[in-house]
C-alpha cells in the first residue's frame, strides 16, 4: 500500500512539472540562437571571410556550435578574442596566422579611378555594398561605408584597387598610453 | 550684496595652489593687433561643424558669418575681421593631438570694417526662442574652455524647470585672469548678459560665483548690480581652493546639492554659465556682434610681459607672443589653458580659438621640478585630494592595464582631469594622461562598435536585396513559361488540328522509340559460334563501350 502511495505521489510530481515545463518551453520560446547573436555582436562585421567562414554571422554560428575556435579572425584581432573569451567563459588564445594578420591602422579601399574600366566587378564581391558604379562607368568606394575587408582587390582585371590607411582625424585620435618617464613636448 | 562664505558647502578634496596672478594683472586689458592674416578653424565647439557659406577669394566683412549651423548642437563662426579669404584649407589647430582641421584663412586689409549688425533695443520685448537664435547665430559658445554652444545650454527643455543660474567666475586654475580682468573691467557687461540668460531661462535667481583671491571683481561686479538696481543677481564669495571652478564642483560648493554621476545640473534645476560668456551674450544683443575675440591671458616665467589681450579669433599665437614681448631665453613650453587642465602645444604658428583662455609659457625651472616615474605606492593620497570622491589609484591600476570595462566600473567618466592627483602623487605618475587614455579609448571602442553594428547592417540588407533580386528573377522566367505555354495552346486549339512541326517532331520521336525497342532486343542466332567470329563480336562490343565512355 504504502509503495503505491509513493508511486502515486512521485507520478503526480512528475506530470505537474512535465506540464509547468512544457508550458514553459512555449511560453518563454526564444527565435533563433541567443548566443549567436551574442558572438556576431563581437565580431568586427568587415564580412572578409578571412575566417574561412562566408561571412561573420556563420563564423558565428560556428564558434557557438564548438566547430571554429575563436582565434580566426585577423580584423578583429586581440580585442575581439578577448572580448569572445570572456563571452564564452574560455581561453583567450593567440590569433591563428594561418588566416591572417592584425592589420596595425584601419585601412579603407580606393579606386584609382583613371584606371577603372567599370566591369562591376568589385560591386559585386562588396558584401557592404561600399563601391558605387555600374557597367562601364567608373567606379568609386564610398569612405564611410568601406569596411576595409580587401575582397574587392582580387576580382579586379586591372588592378587598380588599392589599400590606403585611415586618416587619423580629431574624431579619431587617441591619448597615447604615458610611457613611463614622461617629459612634455619642447616648443 | 557678497555674502558671507560661511554658508557655503565644500566639495571632497581639493588643493590650495599658489596662484601667480599677479603677474598678469598688472596692465589693463590691451587690444591685440590686427594679424597679417587671421586662421578660422570652422570646428572650435563641442558638437558638428557647420555648412560653409564663402569660397576662396571671396571679400568678407568683420562679423560677417562664415559657416552656417544647420544641427542643433553646433555654432556658426564669423570673419573676425575684414579681409580676403585666401585660402580655405587644413590647418594645424591648438589640439592636444596636433592634428590639422579645415580653416578658413583670411588676409586682412586692416579697415576692420564692420558688417550689418542688427541690434536689439529692448532684449524684454523678444522671446525666449528669438534670444536663444540670435545668441545661437552670434556662434557663442561657453568660454571657460569647454566651448558648448550657449544657445543649448540656455533651453533646457519644456519640462525642466531651472531655479538657479550660477554664474562662474572662480577662475580657479593657476595663472589665468582673463575673467578676473574681464569683471573688474566690463562689470556692466556681465551683468547686462546675466539679465539677459536669466530672462531667457525664465528665472530670477542669478549668483556669481567669485573665489576670494579676486576682491576687486566682487567690488567692481556689487558696484554694477547697485547701479542696474538689480535685485535678482548676487555676488557670492567662496574660499579659494582648486578645483571650485569646476561645474559640479562650484555646485556643490553654492548649493550643497551633488549633480547626479551621468546627468547634468540642469537636472537637479541648476545651470552653469561662465561670465566671460555674459558678456559675449551682451555684445550679440545689445550690439548685434558675433563672437569674434575673446580675452587671452598671456602670461607665464617664459614670457616677457605677460598681460591679458582682446583678441581676434583666428589670430595666430605667435602674434600675440610677440606682442607680450616675446619668449624669455629660458622659455620651454607653450601650453593653451593653465598648468593644471591644460596641454602642450608643439608649435606657435596656431590660430587662437573660442575656448583658449590662457597661453602660458613655462619655463624649464617647472620642468625640473619633474623626476622619473616611480612605481605606484598606494599612498591614498590622490584619493585625499580627489573633487569628484573617485579612486585615482585603482582607475590608474586599470587603465595602465586597459581593463575598460573595470576602470569604467570605477566611474572614470565622473573624472574631470583637473589634475589634483597627479600634483600630489609622489611617484610622479601622470595620472590624468592614463584617464584621458582610457577616455578615448573607450570612445573609440564604442565608435567600432557603432561602425560594425552600421556594416551588418548594410550586409544583411545587401543579402536581402540579392535574395529578393533572385526570387524575382526565378518568377519572371516561370511565368514566360507559363505565358509561351499558354499561347501555344491557344494556337493549337484556333487551328484546330495539330501543328505540323508538333507532328513532324512527334513521329521522329516515335522512330526512335522503336528503334531503340529494336535495339535493346538481344541479338539472334549467337549460339554455336566459332572462336574467331566470338573474338570479332567481342571486340566490337569493347569498341563500342570505348565510344560510349568517351
Amino acid at each position: 500500500m504504502s509503495i503505491l502511495t509513493a508511486v502515486i505521489t512521485l507520478g503526480l510530481i512528475a506530470g505537474i512539472f512535465g506540464l509547468l515545463l512544457g508550458y514553459a518551453s512555449i511560453r518563454f520560446h526564444v527565435e533563433g540562437d541567443p548566443v549567436v547573436d551574442k558572438i556576431d555582436a563581437l565580431l568586427p562585421q568587415t564580412q572578409c571571410g578571412q575566417c574561412s567562414f562566408a561571412g561573420c554571422r556563420p563564423y558565428a554560428e560556428a564558434i557557438a556550435n564548438g566547430e571554429a575556435p575563436i582565434n580566426q579572425c585577423p580584423p578583429g584581432g586581440e580585442t575581439t578574442i578577448l572580448a569572445l573569451a570572456d563571452l564564452l567563459g574560455v581561453e583567450a588564445i593567440p590569433l591563428n596566422a594561418e588566416h591572417g594578420e592584425e592589420k596595425p591602422v584601419a585601412t579603407v579601399a580606393i579606386i584609382d579611378e583613371q584606371v577603372c574600366i567599370g566591369c562591376t566587378l568589385c560591386i559585386q564581391a562588396c558584401p557592404v555594398d561600399a563601391i558605387l558604379g555600374a557597367a562601364k562607368q567608373m567606379h568609386t568606394v564610398i569612405e564611410d561605408e568601406c569596411t576595409g575587408c580587401e575582397l574587392c582587390i582580387p576580382p579586379c582585371p586591372v588592378d587598380c584597387i588599392e589599400m590606403i590607411p585611415l586618416k587619423e582625424t580629431l574624431e579619431t585620435w587617441k591619448w597615447p598610453l604615458p610611457e613611463h618617464t614622461h617629459t612634455a613636448p619642447k616648443i | 550684496m557678497t555674502e558671507q562664505s560661511n554658508r557655503l558647502s565644500t566639495f571632497h578634496g581639493g588643493l590650495k595652489l599658489d596662484g601667480h596672478k599677479t603677474m598678469s594683472l598688472t596692465s589693463p586689458i590691451g587690444k591685440a593687433v590686427i594679424p597679417a592674416k587671421v586662421i578660422i578653424p570652422l570646428h572650435q565647439h563641442i558638437g558638428d561643424t557647420g555648412e560653409l557659406l564663402v569660397k576662396e577669394g571671396d571679400k568678407v566683412l568683420k562679423g560677417q558669418p562664415l559657416t552656417l549651423s544647420s544641427s542643433y548642437v553646433s555654432a556658426p563662426v564669423h570673419a573676425s575681421t575684414s579681409g580676403t579669404i585666401v585660402k580655405i584649407t587644413d590647418h594645424k589647430i591648438p589640439h592636444p593631438s596636433g592634428l590639422s582641421a579645415p580653416c578658413v584663412i583670411i588676409e586682412t586689409d586692416g579697415k576692420d570694417e564692420w558688417t550689418e549688425v542688427s541690434p536689439v533695443e529692448d532684449f524684454r520685448q523678444l522671446d525666449a526662442t528669438e534670444l536663444r537664435n540670435r545668441i545661437r547665430h552670434a556662434g557663442i559658445v561657453g568660454l571657460g574652455g569647454a566651448a558648448f554652444p550657449t544657445a543649448v545650454k540656455l533651453n533646457p527643455g519644456p519640462d525642466q524647470k531651472i531655479d538657479t543660474v550660477i554664474f562662474n567666475g572662480a577662475e580657479c586654475e593657476p595663472y589665468i585672469t582673463c575673467d578676473d580682468m574681464l569683471m573688474r573691467e566690463r562689470a556692466d557687461d556681465v551683468i547686462s548678459g546675466i539679465q539677459i540668460s536669466l530672462y531667457a531661462l525664465n528665472t530670477n535667481n542669478g549668483i556669481i560665483a567669485i573665489e576670494n583671491n579676486k576682491p576687486e571683481a566682487i567690488g567692481a561686479l556689487n558696484q554694477a548690480i547697485k547701479k542696474s538696481n538689480a535685485t535678482n543677481i548676487k555676488v557670492i564669495s567662496m574660499p579659494t581652493l582648486y578645483p571650485t571652478g569646476g561645474e559640479k564642483q562650484l555646485i556643490k560648493v553654492i548649493t550643497g546639492k551633488e549633480v547626479p554621476g551621468n546627468g547634468l545640473p540642469a537636472d537637479i534645476g541648476i545651470i552653469v554659465q561662465n561670465v566671460g560668456t555674459m558678456a559675449a551674450i551682451h555684445q550679440a544683443i545689445h550690439f548685434g556682434k558675433p563672437l569674434i575675440s575673446r580675452i587671452v591671458t598671456i602670461t607665464g616665467k617664459g614670457i616677457k610681459k605677460p598681460q591679458n589681450l582682446e583678441t581676434l579669433i583666428g589670430t595666430p599665437m605667435a602674434d600675440l607672443i610677440a606682442q607680450c614681448g616675446g619668449y624669455k631665453d629660458d622659455a620651454e613650453h607653450l601650453v593653451m589653458g593653465g598648468p593644471m587642465m591644460g596641454f602642450t602645444l608643439t608649435t606657435d604658428q596656431l590660430p587662437v580659438i573660442k575656448g583658449c583662455n590662457c597661453l602660458l609659457v613655462e619655463t624649464s625651472e617647472l620642468q625640473k621640478k619633474s623626476r622619473p616615474t616611480m612605481p605606484c605606492i598606494r599612498c591614498g593620497e590622490c584619493v585625499r585630494v580627489c573633487p569628484a570622491s573617485l579612486l585615482p589609484q585603482q582607475l590608474y591600476w586599470y587603465a595602465s592595464s586597459k581593463n575598460f570595462d573595470k576602470v569604467q566600473d570605477y566611474h572614470l567618466f565622473d573624472c574631470i582631469e583637473c589634475g589634483c592627483c597627479a600634483q600630489v602623487c609622489p611617484s610622479q605618475i601622470p595620472l590624468v594622461q592614463y584617464y584621458r587614455f582610457a577616455k578615448t579609448e573607450i570612445w573609440n571602442l564604442e565608435r567600432e562598435r557603432q561602425k560594425s553594428d552600421h556594416a551588418r547592417m548594410r550586409h544583411d540588407f545587401r543579402q536581402a536585396r540579392l535574395d529578393k533580386e533572385k526570387q524575382e528573377r526565378e518568377e519572371r522566367l516561370r511565368k514566360k513559361k507559363e505565358m509561351l505555354a499558354k499561347k501555344q495552346q491557344q494556337e493549337n486549339a484556333e487551328s484546330g488540328e495539330e501543328d505540323p512541326k508538333k507532328a513532324a517532331i512527334e513521329a521522329a520521336l516515335a522512330r526512335v522509340k522503336a528503334k531503340k525497342e529494336q535495339a535493346g532486343l538481344t541479338p539472334k542466332n549467337t549460339d554455336n559460334l566459332t572462336a574467331g567470329q566470338q573474338k570479332l563480336i567481342e571486340e566490337a562490343d569493347k569498341r563500342r563501350n570505348q565510344s560510349k565512355a568517351e
